[in-house]
């Protein structure tokens, strides 16, 4: 087996008295992007959460197992979440960028490392701007305020904003449900490419996109992990009878 | 058709009953300033703001008791912003939904509720008497900083509060802590509330006489304070002592006019500062 970068093994995660997660046991190889599916409430934000340690912000959140990232489990108690954060960066569903300007937002991240050379700091944000594919477009505004951009640009921005902390693993929590469909096509299309460096981890509620974008889909039903597969086969041939109703649109 | 004719008419009405009341609202306004500058306005002069008073108050300027407001204004506004700002910040970013948190709250409000005159009384007993300060700017600013407490710290934990919740996420996931996110991202959102609460409070204290009536003001100075262990003249005091203690009541009349209208105009001017810092503000987050 190759490189592993992000893992569940035995992974239980409790609301309270609310089971969210059972018996999750997943694994995405380096360069990899891996999509999950499933309908609303069935685990699979919660799942993506438990890597960079979210979840910690919400109050009566229990796990059980571990997760891991880089063959190291982050609910350990020698893990500080402020660097785990930094190895895996995150992308949400609606865009946020701060309301500072464009090149600000991306400072962001290696200005709370503690970074202060001005060089290495204007390299960075340049280069993952680039990277994001959205350095033609804010070229000459990189002073300008960050809510000036569109929707899409937004998204865009907060990857770079992601990217400039050099993670290994990025996640995205629905990163294109609000966006148009031009938008949309464009992050596909960057997440894309992302791959050679990055290894990613996808919420999709979009069927269509999972196939488009993934090496791999995992389909999640009531908190557990029904199945995990390379994503040509999930599509085609799924082994569990729920897993092929919900992608053939029977339920969900 | 006439049922919707009836609706419109209700409209009409309705709104007509709404803008007559705002008007006579803000004509009201108009009328008590348009009253004090027509009054005060033929006192103002150059020696009216710089000079001492003199011939029992009926003559001269009115310069120590403008001193004294700002003295008063800045010593408790030095103790009162960030102690407020600081609790507003932890009552909001860091104490945790429980009994305490909404004990300290109500608290805050009913502080917020307590008459001027009280936290008089209180100044008094705790920093003239027991600990000593006399009456003097200190014990002046101390007591008006309590006063006005409340209201910085109720207005920097809506500030707070009307922050989104996806820019701490989002600053989080960038790997920033707690601290680091309230002050290079929360915080920034929510100047422009906070400095005008801040700058509110300021027109507050300075307009205030129950709270230094027994801590720091005094009847008649011919001296500019030297230490904030000095006593000082404030202008909203001596617009009370005119009109009901002076020597000779109706030629100081014209005084109480004129410093009625400072007192106004320092208000006014420190609003007009507010405000142009609210737009500061939100052109730096535009």
């Amino acid at each position: 087996m190759s490189n592993l970068k992000v893992e569940a093994i035995d992974f239980n995660l409790y609301y309270g008295e609310y089971q969210a997660l059972k018996q999750i046991n997943f694994q995405a190889e380096e360069n990899t992007i891996t999509a999950f599916i499933g309908p609303s409430g069935c685990g699979k934000s919660t799942l993506l959460r438990s890597f960079n340690r979210m979840n910690d912000l919400i109050p009566g959140v229990r796990t059980e197992g571990e997760t891991r990232v880089n063959g190291i489990n982050v609910y350990d108690k020698s893990v500080a979440v402020d660097i785990l954060r930094k190895q895996v960066g995150m992308v949400f569903q609606k865009p946020n960028p701060f309301p500072k300007s464009i090149f600000e937002n991306v400072a962001y991240g290696l200005r709370v490392d503690g970074v202060r050379d001005k060089h290495i700091i204007e390299e960075k944000v340049v280069n993952s701007i680039k990277q994001a594919a959205l350095w033609d477009e804010v070229k000459d505004k990189l002073k300008k305020s960050a809510n000036a951009l569109s929707g899409g640009q937004q998204q865009r921005l907060c990857i770079a904003r992601a990217l400039a902390i050099e993670p290994s693993v990025i996640l995205m929590d629905e990163p294109a449900s609000a966006l148009d469909p031009i938008s949309t096509s464009k992050i596909e299309e960057l997440i894309y490419e992302l791959k050679a460096h990055y290894t990613i981890i996808i919420v999709t509620h979009n069927m269509q996109q999972a196939a488009r974008v993934s090496d791999r889909t995992a389909f999640f039903y009531l908190g557990e992990l029904v199945e995990c597969d390379d994503t040509k086969t999930i599509f085609t041939n799924p082994k569990s009878l729920q897993t092929q109703n919900y992608i053939t649109g029977k339920f969900g | 058709m006439s049922k919707l004719r009836g609706k419109q008419l209700h409209q009409t009405l309705a709104f007509g009953t709404f803008r007559l009341i705002s008007f006579s609202v803000v004509g009201v306004l108009f009328l008590i300033i348009g009253f004090i500058v027509i009054r005060g306005i033929s006192v103002i002069s150059w020696d009216f703001l710089t000079k001492m008073p003199t011939e029992g108050m009926t003559s001269g300027g009115i310069l120590p008791a403008i001193v004294g407001t700002l003295c008063l204004v800045a010593g408790s506004m030095i103790v009162a912003f960030p102690v407020g700002v600081l609790s507003g910040i932890y009552i909001n970013e860091y104490l945790k939904e429980s009994w305490f948190k909404k004990l300290v709250r109500s608290m805050t409000n009913n502080l917020a509720g307590v008459p001027s005159i009280v936290f008089g009384l209180f100044g008094m007993a705790l920093f003239v008497n027991t600990l000593k300060f006399g009456d003097s700017i200190l014990a002046g600013s101390l007591t008006l900083s309590l006063m006005v407490l409340p209201i910085i710290i109720r207005t920097t934990e809506e500030a707070l509060k009307s922050v989104d919740d996806s820019m701490r996420i989002g600053s989080y996931a960038l790997g920033a802590t707690k601290l680091q996110t309230i002050r290079k991202v929360v915080l920034p959102i929510c100047y422009p509330n906070i400095v005008t609460g801040l700058i509110l409070s300021v027109s507050r204290v300075s307009g205030e006489t129950a709270p230094i009536l027994f801590t720091a003001a005094t009847y008649f100075l011919d001296r500019l304070p030297h230490s904030i262990f000095d006593q000082v003249m404030a202008l909203p005091y001596h617009l009370y002592v005119l009109t009901t203690s002076g020597t000779d009541m109706e030629k100081a009349k014209p005084m109480a006019y004129g410093t009625a209208l400072v007192l106004i105009i320092i208000v006014l001017l420190v609003n007009l500062l507010a405000n142009s810092a609210r737009r500061y503000f939100n052109n730096k987050l535009k």
